[in-house]
């Protein structure tokens, strides 16, 4: 299973057991991604960077 | 029991509390919230029986809490709690008015105000962002001229929560804090998070250590979990050299898998445990 780079178009393999919100790199331009899910499918989009509100 | 797990980035405390659902035997319903939308209707049903809430963002947390629990669903934690713990000011207030021992703080609206708020405090002081995490932002003044720089700097951020300056007595740890886990009816464990800065989270590297067991520090978890609304918490405490344990500020989105590592208290078990009951 694998899904298109958002950022250089590169095919991303997705590991057997993926999980929407799992982070991933694309092995092609570096790019950390995070996976989500749309009618049934994973795809990918460039990761959030961290807000100002994340975390404890 | 359907127990949801909402959140955003699956981390490693995501993925223990997925498989402490299954473990305890109840059925995982994974609900990244940036795939999915929540109904606000009161006439929906939601798939699951219980949400456990683990947003990243203190924004969404509370927002999918709000809505799950309009829905009906036992929401862990609820979104009151949330409310009271995304923001320092009233995380202070409530545990003021219910005697749990806290630094000596002020809150002021201006510039002026708080150098105000600084020279009846005594100074050195920390300036803290109300609805800031992960110790970022958080700043220490050693007198007034450090102060009034830390001051115009946050004045200069466009957004109105940095006209609200909470300043808050420099508390001398010794070289650690406390992250202590529990609920309004148990303690569940404790570690030192051991640092040379003064800035003691383990996201900014301070080491995780096994506290031993105090009857004292157990009893003052249970008591802020009371004093802010039943939940599973994770406390922020500070030894005081003069007053003894002070609660600093507390976690209702907690993580825990450093303390989980060190202490070997299985926290993600703790937790759904907690939530299913």
């Amino acid at each position: 299973m694998e899904a298109e780079c958002p950022i250089c178009g590169s095919p991303v393999e997705l590991p057997e057991d993926v999980m929407a919100g799992e982070l991933l790199e694309c092995p092609s331009c570096g790019a950390t991604l995070e996976v989500y899910e749309q009618d049934g499918m994973f795809l990918l989009k460039e990761a959030e960077e961290i807000g100002e509100d994340w975390g404890e | 029991m359907r127990v949801a797990l909402v959140y955003e980035r699956l981390r490693e405390e995501e993925r223990q509390l997925l498989r402490a659902i299954e473990e305890l035997g109840h059925e995982p319903i994974p609900l990244h919230l940036n795939s999915s939308f929540l109904p606000i209707d009161h006439g929906e049903e939601f798939e699951a029986d219980v949400a456990l809430i683990r947003a990243i963002s203190a924004a969404k947390a509370h927002a999918s809490a709000v809505t799950l629990a309009s829905l009906g669903v036992r929401v862990v934690n609820s979104p009151e709690v949330l409310a009271t713990c995304g923001n320092k000011l009233t995380t202070t207030a409530r545990l003021s008015e219910a005697g749990i021992p806290t630094p000596k703080t002020a809150v002021a609206f201006s510039l002026e105000g708080a150098l105000d708020a600084a020279r009846s405090m005594g100074y050195p002081v920390v300036v803290k962002p109300v609805n800031g995490s992960w110790g970022r932002l958080v700043s220490l003044a050693q007198d007034e001229e450090e102060l009034r720089t830390i001051l115009e700097h946050r004045e200069a951020i466009p957004s109105p929560y940095y006209r609200i300056h909470y300043i808050q007595e420099f508390i001398r740890k010794p070289g650690r804090d406390i992250r202590a886990y529990g609920t309004e009816e148990a303690f569940i464990t404790a570690i030192y998070r051991v640092s040379d800065h003064w800035v003691t989270n383990t996201a900014r590297g301070a080491r995780a250590v096994p506290a031993e067991y105090r009857e004292e520090l157990a009893d003052l978890v249970i008591r802020t979990a009371r004093a802010l609304g039943g939940g599973f918490l994770g406390v922020d405490i500070a030894e005081d050299e003069d007053r003894g344990l002070v609660v600093i500020e507390v976690n209702g989105v907690t993580e825990f898998k450093n303390a989980a590592r060190v202490t070997g208290i299985d926290i993600a078990r703790e937790l759904v445990s907690y939530a299913v009951s």
